[in-house]
């Protein structure tokens, strides 16, 4: 650039003084005292660290990238609590400094095998006095250990706790944890991990609900700094005397094969439930003539967009709900086709039921669930993503006159095929109807040619049979945004599901792989504010003075005190499905967890194992195949909040797509 | 790039003039220098006097220095090499044997001199020499709320932005901020569309996109062009295309140059052929896995029993600064090539050989199976080769 100026009476000196720093063609010839060793001491080179690497894999072929055992598992366990931190509790300064010297004292006769937390916390209980805190800790530890063995038959032993380690190995989070307190000097303590309950399989249900509430309030007023009804609250109470007189909820989602006629039997039933009124029908009916479309007027009501309407098909999930005589039933209409499956995984994530529309007309059934028809890949998926109980409904059985004959035809085949998928038969209903016509959707069958030979319950009583599934309410807080979305009032809406916990007013919660943390300013169930929501809800929050960049769709808003971890690799047990090319080491694919769609990489093949056995079959496999099963590394580009299966189901499952074709689902076994 | 001499012996030691002429021969470049050779250029130094009173001075100069590579550094981004070494020939101005930082610059010369020149830098001269290689693409991959623009040109694949837009869900009687907020996502793709794709030298633009995202973005496009009189799409609208992809994701980028109607505009540019012929070796890896093998110890043992009918080997592992380890990879493409396989090196700027590196970056389609090769496993060389290229690749 310089070519440009006048550089016959230019001060050079002036004019490339800043230049220099800048762009740095040499770095050090500013100096030419200081010689190339010592330079090099105070630069950064890159390549320095790289090579030293490739240096080192090179040079020691013999060792191994890791050993595949328990030290591993130890280890896993030990990252995983790095993840959350530990804070001393505020005290004023005597009392800080009796607190540190019965520390020291207790430590000095326990030795590191527990944890700073614990013995701050027994001490403050007993106010400081030696002989009660040393017999609670070593009462306490006695009975740990003898606590410990039964669950040792569980999938994973949480270790014991592990030293106290100073520092905390900052791989598991990139991302520090959020300041609560500036004048805290020990943060990133090793604490113990929040109990594992006994029984991580079954929904929180099972941990005893006084043990649970116990726990918790003891961690709560050393962690982060939160109201006392928040570290206190019995979240089995508080639903009880909430929810005691309401009816329960339950969401259920659509699904079948494009034009199986989803959209079209949710419009009916919420005509006919009385959800629509009869002037929104109206319209849509004659805008629908307009377009030649009449067939569409009950789509519309749940096909909302123009671009839907237009091409009337569903592009997005929609949502709305209608009450029966016992629940409430939120209605989640999935899109069919196959380009939108991603909006059908972030619908099912948040369903408890399904309902498999399936077409029974000719040809049209057989298109849907031969290869390539979404009716299978839709059973599948809603079945990976833990959806046990299905209504399947036999559509559009009136273009084919009603036949019997047609209809244990399809069933025979559903049938079949739904219990491979992992159905179990006394979950799985079949029931005809037509949507168009509304036969058989809220009243009993009146068509003859129908009641000539069917007399089973029709779609309102199908959808009235499906049993609640157990809410995990006793666990910790987990909410997984599925919208971002300008709200009435203020600032921006967050909804998305309760998955685990209880939420309340005024708790303060941390949101996504940030880990920023929020108070909840207002709660909306269906824009009627509440109090307090709790898991299995469908809700929107308000958090103000949240940066509207550090939400997306597919966070986790999690409880401060037992935060969920955040990683960008980890060890997941994968089902894979047909797949046309295998699946290798370095295989590219998206990972869609809650609705979360992210790009990750297959970066090692650990194991392939026995479908039923769980025996390993082979180690390092070359490829996976159809049908094969296997622990696989899975590691992504930005960090993600992500849970084991053991500890939290709903937040443990992932779905691996490469393609637009849905190719392994998987449960998250071992975090990094 | 413009070969201006090349003098290389029998013995295979020489020096070649290059003159990088775009961007992408920056890539080339990158690629041909490795630690140890020595390169001439033209630089600026800031040199510093001192007077006979103890003043000292310091000017800047422009000065040909030849220096002895030490470590190298490429941006991806800015397409910009530099070459950190010592210097070798002393001039009035620089010492023998002082640092400095040769920044690789377009249209002025280099002379590369290398101890040894093996047949995959020289190839690589001649292929960063063809003009007819030159071929640029953009693409658009995008999905409600997520899209890349990209630039592909021979042997790189830039993702020039990525914009990420929440978009709200649809809602019961409020569908105004669902499109809303995808108006405004659509404004921001073209916008970056308008910053970043050259129209000059790029033939065609791709729009990729599940659904009917891509549709509904072109119509928008060029509503938008019509209205606010954006000369510069609707001059080149016949240079827009639209195709399917599953996702926005950069890596149905791969989908989108195996569509049939893309592979007859692009005619069969490197980086479509990189992405079939790594997807006819998965196909071979599915139906006969005795057949198709990765990992350096696999094809090492297949290419001595000379089995190996086409290797893929990404260009990572030939830039890495062991020069045995280099010779050995070299040795394993002259062997192949001599027994009538064929070798295809990938750019691992390409979405296909980003895969292909980190799949341990070397793979092979054999001409006959060989099972035994499967059941010599249970070690860990593998792992060890993919670490290196896992190290390797950014």
């Amino acid at each position: 650039m310089s070519r440009h100026r006048i550089v016959r009476t230019m001060d050079y000196n002036d004019e490339y003084d800043g230049y220099d720093d800048i762009y740095g063609h040499s770095v050090e010839d500013d100096h030419l005292s200081i010689s190339p060793t010592d330079a090099q001491q105070w630069l950064y080179d890159r390549a320095r660290g790289q090579q030293s690497i490739s240096a080192f894999i090179s040079k020691n072929k013999d060792i191994q990238e890791e050993e595949d055992d328990e030290d591993e598992e130890a280890a896993f366990e030990k990252a995983r609590r790095d993840s959350e931190s530990f804070q001393m509790p505020q005290l004023d300064e005597i009392e800080q400094a009796k607190l540190s010297s019965c520390v020291d004292e207790v430590r000095s006769v326990v030795g590191d095998a527990v944890s700073e937390r614990r013995i701050v916390e027994t001490s403050m209980k007993f106010d400081y006095d030696m002989q009660k805190i040393l017999d609670e800790i070593l009462n306490e530890e006695t009975a740990k250990k003898s606590s410990a063995k039964p669950a040792a038959s569980r999938i994973k032993v949480p270790a014991a706790p592990a030293p106290v380690l100073p520092k905390s190995t900052s791989k598991t989070a990139p991302t520090p944890p959020p300041k609560i307190s500036l004048k805290e000097p020990r943060r990133g303590f090793e604490i113990p991990s929040p109990k594992v309950p006994s029984s991580p399989s079954v929904s929180g249900r099972n941990t005893p609900v006084d043990i649970g509430g116990d726990d918790i309030s003891r961690s709560s007023a050393t962690l982060f700094k939160v109201s006392k009804e928040q570290a206190l609250r019995n979240a089995r109470q508080l639903y009880e005397k909430e929810r005691a007189d309401q009816k329960s909820h339950i969401h259920m989602i659509v699904i079948g094969h494009v034009d199986a006629g989803k959209s079209t039997l949710m419009g009916h039933l919420l005509y006919d439930t009385g959800n629509v009124s009869q002037r929104v029908m109206h319209k849509h009916e004659q805008e629908s003539k307009k377009l030649g479309k009449q067939s569409f007027m009950y789509a519309w009501v749940l096909d909302e967009t123009g671009e839907e309407r237009a091409r009337g098909i569903t592009m997005d999930v929609g949502q709305s709900r209608i009450e029966t005589k016992t629940k409430i039933v939120t209605l989640l209409d999935a899109p069919g086709h196959k380009d939108f499956i991603p909006n059908m995984i972030s619908g099912a994530t948040q369903a408890d039921v399904a309902l498999l529309v399936v077409d029974a007309t000719r040809g049209e059934f057989e298109s849907g669930f031969e290869l390539g028809g979404q009716t299978r890949e839709h059973a599948i998926l809603v079945r990976s993503l833990g959806v046990n109980q299905l209504g399947v409904i036999i559509n559009k059985l009136d273009t084919v006159g009603w036949s019997q004959e047609r209809f244990t035809e399809i069933v025979t085949k559903l049938k079949s095929f739904l219990k491979q998928a992992g159905f179990k038969e006394s979950d799985v209903s079949f029931t005809p109807c037509s949507g168009l016509t509304g036969e058989n959707l809220t009243k009993k069958a009146q068509e003859p040619a129908l009641t000539s030979w069917y007399n089973g319950p029709h779609l309102l009583d199908v959808i009235e049979k499906f049993k609640i599934p157990e809410r995990a309410i006793d666990r910790p807080l987990r909410m997984s945004v599925s919208d971002i979305y300008k709200g009435t009032g203020s600032g921006f809406c967050i909804s998305g599901r309760v998955e685990t916990g209880v939420l309340c007013l005024n708790d303060k919660v941390l949101v996504g792989a940030s880990r920023e943390q929020a108070q909840v300013k207002s709660l909306a169930m269906n824009d009627f504010p509440q109090t307090s929501v709790f898991a299995g809800d469908q809700v929107s929050v308000t958090l103000p003075a949240l940066d509207i960049n550090n939400v997306a769709v597919g966070c986790i808003i999690c409880d401060p005190q037992t935060p969920i971890p955040v990683t960008t690799r980890f060890q997941a047990r994968i089902i894979v499905f047909n797949v046309k090319v295998p699946i290798t080491m370095g295989f590219p694919v998206l990972l869609h967890h809650q609705s979360l769609i992210e790009p990750a990489v297959v970066s090692k093949l650990t194991a392939s194992i026995h479908k039923s056995t769980g025996e390993v079959v082979k180690k390092k496999p070359r490829c996976l195949g159809n049908n094969s099963c296997a622990l696989v590394e899975l590691e992504t580009s930005r960090p993600i909040c992500i849970e084991r299966y053991a500890d939290f189901k709903e937040l443990g499952r992932v779905m691996l797509r490469v393609a637009g074709v849905t190719i392994a689902a998987g449960m998250v076994t071992k975090i990094r | 790039m413009k070969l201006l001499g090349k003098y290389v012996d029998k013995g295979m030691q020489g020096n070649v003039t290059l003159m990088p002429e775009e961007s992408e021969d920056m890539w080339h470049a990158f690629n041909l220098i490795s630690e140890g050779d020595s390169v001439r250029s033209t630089t600026i130094r800031k040199v510093q006097n001192e007077t006979a009173t103890g003043s000292s001075t310091s000017s800047r100069v422009r000065t040909t220095l030849t220096i002895a590579v030490e470590s190298i550094d490429f941006d991806t981004q800015a397409c910009v090499l530099r070459l950190k070494g010592r210097n070798i020939e002393e001039n009035q101005y620089v010492k023998m044997g002082a640092y400095h930082t040769l920044d690789l610059e377009l249209n002025r010369k280099f002379e590369l001199r290398k101890p040894e020149w093996d047949t995959i830098a020289l190839e690589r001269i001649e292929m960063a020499c063809d003009p007819t290689q030159s071929a640029d693409v953009a693409a658009v991959v995008m999905q409600e709320g997520l899209a890349h623009v990209c630039l592909i040109t021979a042997s790189m694949t830039l993702v020039r932005s990525k914009i990420e837009v929440s978009i709200p869900r649809k809602r019961k009687g409020s569908v105004q901020q669902h499109e809303k907020g995808l108006a405004k996502f659509y404004e921001q793709v073209m916008q970056s569309i308008l910053r970043h794709v050259n129209f000059d030298v790029v033939k065609c633009v791709l729009i990729a996109s599940p659904g009917f995202v891509r549709d509904q973005f072109y119509d928008y496009m060029f509503q938008q062009a019509v209205k606010m009189d954006y000369k510069l799409l609707l001059d080149n609208k016949s240079k827009f295309m639209l195709v399917h992809a599953s996702s926005g994701f950069k890596h149905s980028l791969k989908e989108v140059l195996q569509d049939p109607a893309v592979l007859a505009k692009m005619s069969d540019t490197k980086a479509a052929g990189e992405v079939k012929a790594l997807e006819q070796f998965y196909m071979m890896l599915q139906c006969e896995p005795a057949k198709a093998f990765y990992g350096k110890k696999h094809v090492l043992q297949a290419a001595e029993s000379q089995a190996i009918e086409t290797l893929l080997i990404s260009d990572n592992l030939f830039r890495c600064q062991d020069v045995n380890l280099r010779k050995e990879y070299v040795n394993l493409v002259e062997s192949v090539r001599d027994a009538g396989g064929e070798v295809k090196i990938f750019s691992s700027m390409h979405i296909s050989g980003e895969q292909l590196a980190q799949l341990t970056g070397i793979a092979a389609l054999l001409r006959f199976p060989m099972p035994e090769l499967e059941d010599s496993d249970d070690d860990d060389d593998e792992d060890g080769a993919a670490g290196g290229a896992a190290s390797d690749s950014d």
